[in-house]
């Protein structure tokens, strides 16, 4: 049995590379061995993924891509689908759940320095991810059509409408209507399920062969490819398979706990998940009261509203994500580590996260004056940060580096 | 401007009260205490509703035998007891596995209230059973308007009190208050309480049990799996944690050759 395995292993080998993968990647792809809790948020992410093509592609059986049909058919997966209840849960947790793992994916970056060289490639196409993710969210939002789907995708898709000279043409060729209507719902939904799924397992593969080519970085931000042994394996360095695998699954475990806790006992998330209007079918003739996103997006949101124009509040918002991308370009620090990096770094992280908070908890409430002069205050905090990078990482009193990870 | 932002600042960290602004009903109308997995008050909240709401109002992603199945009117084999049913809860020529509609047409509804008379199917999980709870007990007397009553948490609503014989009539008790502003003296009057002047066919207590089932009803209504789902969660994590355990012992055992 066993020499006939082999045969089998052997034959296919010859024919694809399927044991130089495994080897490459996984049983000889040589991790450090100090990873911390934050390095679990991309398996994590894998799995968020996973989770989300899967119930998607059993939503998309029973739901039905019309204004006339939408809302109706997302109820009847409510109820009167086999376990319907469990998939739609499964996809709306989980939507919430990409976002809070991806958000604690790219700030493990921030702290560790896993953008810096050689990482840039691994950074710009995680930051291409998280674009592709905050699109595919959206224009998802829009499937159930309820008040909040509608009135959500009217705001945002009319800020394109800020734009000079071409704004109102592009906002029209946007929704392929003069309103949002059944046109608007049936293009968002073949790019929810096929286009931007596509790109986005594409990126995902190509972010992990870009970080697989450089290799990983830690919590030390040492490069341990620098100490080898006699056979050229790095001294700090554990074969992913089985160390990483089995950690991995751990936090996976752990990871899908909670993620149960909050499908089966709280799935609107007292409104944050799924939003309390959005159980009522979208109305272009009443405008609900208040018109918040969902909270993944408010800290943009809230800088959108902060900057009294218009246009230039969309320019903002913008920025905002934009300077995520030119991060490994923006920082001037010799160390990549928080741990060896000085109290300028240290108390910009510390800010910046706090900015990021407020402006979140913000963009989720109506505004009162009160409130516009918050968001202005730490939507500076926030563009601090990234403006001024070049000068306090580089004037930072950085601590020396030991040459092995601890 | 520096003192704004110092103030503003300063007051955030205090107090907190810079996001304790918000709405809501200026009266108390007494809280609801309802018992999701008390069949009797489903029944009794099913009963209230086909009784006096779903003249107007849809129920239309329920189906009768759905409810029927869910808050016990089942024979003792599990089976919907369709006689039961029938007479209790279905006035209509309706099928028992027929979503509850109702007869007025969206047009119709809007020449005769104003506006079309909403499904209530979802009512519960878009303004929370607390509102619900509180619009209920809300009518009170308004001879201005076109059905003699206001609504306290719902003002000027285009919906008659339905439970008036019920409930008997509120009539309101406005406060006085005397507002300056630029010199300019203005009267603002505030409801603060309602009172029952004219006793309907039930006593308070008995009213407040009649709203506090038919709420329940309605939850139900909003997501009738939600006993289910909970149920089946248990079991889940159960088995998560189960093989948490494992995979943390799995962890542990390839890891101690690490250093």
């Amino acid at each position: 049995m066993k020499k006939l395995l082999t045969g089998l292993l052997g034959w296919v080998d010859d024919r694809i590379p399927l044991t130089q993968v495994w080897n490459e990647h996984l049983a000889q792809y040589y991790a450090p061995k100090n990873f911390n809790f934050w390095y679990f948020f991309g398996s994590l992410a894998l799995v968020v993924l996973v989770i989300q093509l899967v119930s998607g592609i059993w939503l998309t059986m029973s739901y039905n891509p019309t204004a006339e049909g939408a809302f109706d058919s997302v109820e009847y997966i409510m109820r009167d689908v086999d376990y319907g209840w469990l998939i739609r849960y499964m996809h709306t947790t989980g939507a919430s759940a990409f976002f809070i793992v991806v958000y604690m994916h790219m700030f493990r970056g921030l702290l560790y320095g896993s953008f810096q060289k050689p990482r840039e490639l691994v950074w710009l196409l995680g930051m291409g991810i998280f674009l592709v993710l905050m699109a595919e969210a959206f224009m998802g939002y829009l499937l159930p059509w309820g008040q909040m789907s509608f009135w959500g995708a009217q705001v945002i898709i009319s800020l394109f409408g800020a734009i000079p000279y071409i704004g109102e043409d592009l906002t029209l060729w946007i929704r392929g209507d003069y309103n949002i209507s059944g046109v608007t719902l049936n293009r968002f939904f073949a790019l929810h399920v096929i286009a931007l799924p596509l790109i986005l397992v594409g990126l995902v593969f190509l972010h992990v062969v870009a970080l697989h080519k450089v290799g990983s970085n830690n919590p030390d931000g040492i490069e341990i490819k620098k100490l080898k042994d006699i056979n050229g394996i790095p001294l700090d360095g554990i074969p992913f398979q089985p160390y990483y695998t089995v950690k991995d699954l751990f936090g996976v475990v752990v990871f899908l706990i909670v993620f149960a806790i909050v499908m089966f006992f709280m799935p609107e998330m007292g409104g944050y998940f799924i939003e309390h209007p959005n159980f009522i079918p979208a109305d272009p003739l009443k405008t609900p009261e208040h018109i918040a996103p969902v909270w993944y997006f408010t800290p943009y949101y809230s800088i959108l509203r902060a900057i009294p124009d218009k246009f230039l509040g969309v320019v903002a918002m913008g920025a905002s994500v934009a300077f995520l991308f030119v991060l490994p370009w923006l920082d001037r620090g010799n160390v990549r580590s928080i741990r060896y990096r000085g109290p300028y770094f240290k108390t910009a992280v510390a800010l910046f996260v706090v900015s990021f908070f407020v402006l979140g908890y913000l963009g989720a409430q109506a505004p009162t004056p009160a409130k516009t002069l918050l968001a202005r205050i730490f939507s500076a905090v926030y563009f601090l940060f990234f403006i001024l990078m070049p000068f306090y990482t580089k004037y930072d009193k950085n601590k020396p580096v030991p040459a092995r990870v601890t | 401007m520096t003192k704004r932002i110092l103030l503003v600042i300063a007051g955030m960290l205090l107090s907190g009260a810079v996001f304790a602004a918000g709405g809501g009903p200026t009266i108390d109308l007494g809280q609801l205490k309802m018992d999701p997995n008390d069949q009797a008050s489903l029944q009794r909240g099913a009963r209230t509703y086909m009784n006096y709401c779903s003249g107007c109002h849809s129920l239309e992603y329920m189906r009768y035998d759905r409810i029927a199945k869910d808050i016990g009117i089942t024979l003792d084999n599990g089976a919907v007891a369709t006689d039961m049913l029938k007479t209790n809860l279905m006035f209509t020529s309706d099928k028992v596995g027929d979503q509850i509609k109702i007869a007025m047409t969206p047009k119709e509804g809007a020449a005769w209230f104003g506006v079309v008379p909403p499904d209530l199917t979802l009512e519960a999980r878009a303004r929370g059973n607390e509102w619900l709870y509180q619009y209920l007990k809300g009518f009170y007397a308004d001879p201005t308007k076109t059905w003699g009553v206001n609504n306290a948490v719902f003002p000027d609503v285009a919906m008659p009190h339905v439970l008036l014989g019920l409930q008997g009539i509120q009539t309101p008790i406005y406060e006085t208050h005397t507002v300056t502003v630029d010199k300019d003296t203005q009267q603002i009057k505030t409801l603060v309480d309602l009172k029952l002047t004219q006793p309907g066919t039930l006593t308070e207590a008995e009213y407040d049990q009649l709203v506090t089932d038919l709420v329940n009803f309605l939850a139900y209504a909003g997501e009738p799996i939600k006993s289910e789902r909970e149920r089946l969660g248990v079991w889940v994590i159960l088995g998560l944690i189960l093989i948490g355990v494992f995979a943390y012992l799995l962890k542990r055992e390839y890891w101690k050759d690490v250093h």
